[in-house]
């Protein structure tokens, strides 16, 4: 088997927390605590969970923009958490980003023009000339016209400014791109748009996507393949059919039976899962799920249940499937 | 079946806001009905016009800019479009209560949640001692199934989490049983798992206690699950109206098959997802014609010259399209061509 283009080993990212007039440091936020997947290229890994499950966090650990507290990420069998800021501001070029919000993340006091080009400019990509023609020939791609490089951020829908973040994403030919919530924001008809647009760029430019969302229809569309957080953790992940069809991990299998589904027909089995998500800066002890499980043992408040491969290809992190598993 | 007395009766409602440029007729000549004890649903994608249309019904409508220029909105056969400020506060909260997506907008941050509760029962119960208040809000935080409803009666609403702050929501909102309670996107900004039990518990009340709903969502798989008659905005204005049944399952309005042939649903995986081309418009900038046609793949000319009026396509359903117009001939073939 070929090497997979990005892999992760025993990430973790905690975040002080303040307290007190002298800001002393009184605990930690277990953002990301211990996760550990792969993607292979031209593959796409959907991350899903409920808000605050360490997602974004993710996201942001494997481009560096954050520095983890521990653990490795190997891109095309580089380890990028061993590399200086510089060697990885010009690996960036080819692990690029797309954000929920695109009216954040695009200066409202520059052009369209401006805004692609500046990604070309801080690698060092070509000259002037060839800078404009990569501007106007991925706005066609992203299904916008040359007459927009003029143009303001405000001066774009909702969708059209997601397709300009996208485009953004583009500009260096990047092997991987991370998209943290690039639908959520937008109307269904939209979303739709968008959703198609990166399937048809994956196809035609092979790229490779981490694709993170808490919208499980739309993770189920567009991933090859799912990883299910809760509070900082992989609670489980398998290829998409699998997961969605035959899901092993209690939480995944409460979160499934939560979705809402458009079909006035549909009788779900309801497995309500009683009370709310625990504050991940006291996360309980054990299994992080055993407050709300419905198939909690005494052994899942002591012993934290290792992510383990329990069938081919399909992970979990739970102690009902211990016994199951191939020694 | 027979049927039951309608508890609102909306009619051709219009409601403008007046800015710098010019008119926006974000509410343009709706008309919708909830009978007793119903759950109806209306969604459609921002802007639409959802929440303006509950405010006008809950005469919240911010004015200025706002107005409503027009309609007619019968609660109990009494037309709140005519009431003043005083008698609207009397109805609110009382025979009308609403929440909002965002609790801790309709929360005071300063004040313990227990007199917040008690606040909103004796505006309109003046006859009761603070000991019935405190007694009714108790009762009714622990119908929606909140924990050690007592102490939290002493804490403030940011010691709570989004799901229990929402619950708090709808106790204050029924506190004085209500005829109607309108909903607005009241699960959007909650995760999914807690988003199941708020749905369930809406259910459950509604059964129970057999207030009527207006639930506003943009959430389809929301609408299926919890409404029993849906209607369909788009650009301020009423596009499809029908049982859930029909409606999810015999779409008319080429809108309406459109948004529901774009969401992704979790239970399998559809090929391609479709998509309805273009934007959503803001409403006004589509004068005249359907204000669909620029997105609409059936559009003729008559759809860009005339503004459709809603057809009935059965006793219960209704669709502002003109390939329902029994006129056009050949409107049949059109609707056949994409299903
Ligand atoms: N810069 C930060 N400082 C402190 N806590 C943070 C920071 N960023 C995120 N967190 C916390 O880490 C947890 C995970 O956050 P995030 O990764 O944004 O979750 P998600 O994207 O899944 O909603 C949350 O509890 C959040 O409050
Ligand atoms: N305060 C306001 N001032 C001006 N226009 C407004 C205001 N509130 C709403 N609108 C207009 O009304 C339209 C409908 O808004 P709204 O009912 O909030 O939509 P939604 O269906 O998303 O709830 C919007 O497209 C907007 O143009
Ligand atoms: S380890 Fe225990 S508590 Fe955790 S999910 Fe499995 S059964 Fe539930
Ligand atoms: S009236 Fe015409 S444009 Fe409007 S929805 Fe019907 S077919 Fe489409
Ligand atoms: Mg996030
Ligand atoms: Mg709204």
């Amino acid at each position: 088997m070929t090497e997979p283009l990005l892999k992760v080993e025993g990430l973790k990212k905690y975040f002080p927390v303040h307290s007190g007039v002298f800001g002393r440091v009184s605990g930690h936020v277990k953002a990301v605590d211990d996760i550990s997947f792969f993607v292979n290229e031209g593959e796409t890994l959907g991350i899903v969970g409920e808000s605050g499950c360490g997602k974004s966090t993710t996201g942001r650990l494997l481009m560096r923009l954050l520095e983890p507290t521990e653990g490795k990420v190997y891109f095309n069998g580089k380890e990028l958490t061993g590399i200086t800021k510089e060697e990885m501001r010009k690996m960036r070029r080819d692990i690029q980003m797309v954000f929920q919000d695109p009216y954040a993340s695009l200066n409202p006091r520059h052009t369209v023009e401006k805004i692609l080009m500046e990604p070309l400019n801080v690698h060092n990509i070509g000259d002037p000339k060839d800078r404009k023609k990569k501007v106007y020939e991925l706005l066609e791609t992203v299904g916008l016209s040359s007459y927009h490089a003029k143009r303001y951020p405000h001066q774009f829908s909702g969708g059209q400014r997601q397709r300009i973040g996208i485009a953004r994403a583009l500009m260096t030919n990047p092997k991987l791109i991370i998209a943290d919530e690039p639908v959520s924001a937008l109307d269904v008809s939209i979303q739709a748009q968008v959703l198609n647009l990166m399937q048809e760029l994956q196809k035609t430019l092979k790229l490779t996507y981490i694709f993170i969302a808490h919208d499980l229809g739309v993770v189920r569309h567009i991933s090859d393949r799912v990883g299910v957080m809760y509070l900082g953790n992989m609670a489980e992940l398998a290829n998409s059919e699998k997961l969605y069809e035959k899901p092993l991990h209690p939480y995944t299998q409460a979160l499934l039976s939560a979705v809402p589904v458009p079909d006035p027909d549909f009788e779900r089995e309801q497995v309500v899962i009683e009370g709310d998500i625990p504050s991940p800066a006291n996360p309980p002890s054990g299994c992080r799920f055993h407050t709300r499980c419905p198939y909690k043992m005494d052994i899942c408040e002591k012993v934290i249940p290792k992510f383990a491969e329990i069938e081919d290809g399909h992970y979990a992190a739970c102690h009902l499937y211990e016994e199951s598993r191939p020694q | 079946m027979t049927e039951r007395p309608k508890v609102l009766d909306v009619k051709g409602l219009k409601t403008s806001f007046f800015t710098d440029d010019g008119e926006i007729p974000a509410v343009n000549n709706v008309d919708f009905h909830v009978r007793e004890g119903e759950v109806l649903g209306i969604v459609g994608e921002s802007g639409c016009g959802k929440s303006v249309t509950s405010l006008s019904v809950m005469g919240l409508v911010p004015s200025p800019p706002g107005k409503i220029t027009g309609g007619e909105i019968l609660f109990q056969n009494r037309d709140l479009t005519k009431f003043s400020e005083k008698e609207m506060r009397d109805i609110r909260g009382n025979d009308i209560a609403m929440i909002f997506q965002e609790p801790m907008t309709s929360l005071n941050p300063l004040f313990k949640i227990g007199n917040q509760l008690k606040e909103a029962i004796l505006v309109h119960r003046k006859d009761w001692s603070k000991r019935q208040a405190h007694a009714r809000a108790v009762e009714m935080m622990q119908l929606v199934g909140l924990p050690r409803a007592e102490e939290l009666m002493n804490e403030y609403p940011h010691q709570l989490s989004g799901g229990m702050r929402q619950r708090v929501m709808i106790a204050m909102a029924l506190l004085c049983e209500p005829k109607l309670l309108i909903a607005d996107e009241p699960t959007t900004a909650l995760d999914v798992t807690i988003q199941a039990q708020i749905l369930k518990l809406m259910g459950e009340l509604n059964e129970r206690l057999g207030t009527a709903v207006i639930l506003i969502t943009h959430d389809l798989g929301v609408v299926a699950e919890t409404c029993q008659r849906v209607v369909v905005m788009y650009s301020g204005k009423v596009v499809e109206e029908g049982p859930v049944d029909t409606i999810f399952k015999d779409p008319q309005h080429p809108y309406t098959r459109g948004l529901l042939a774009s969401v992704p649903d979790m239970r399998f995986k559809k090929d391609a997802l479709y998509s309805i081309p273009g934007n959503v418009p803001k409403p006004g900038s589509i004068k005249t014609g359907c204000p669909f046609a620029p997105r609409c793949e059936h559009a003729w000319d008559r759809c860009v010259e005339e503004t459709p009026p809603l057809y009935e396509t059965a006793s219960d359903h209704q669709t502002r399209c003109f390939l329902y117009d029994p006129k056009e001939v050949d409107s049949r073939d059109r609707t056949t061509v994409e299903s």
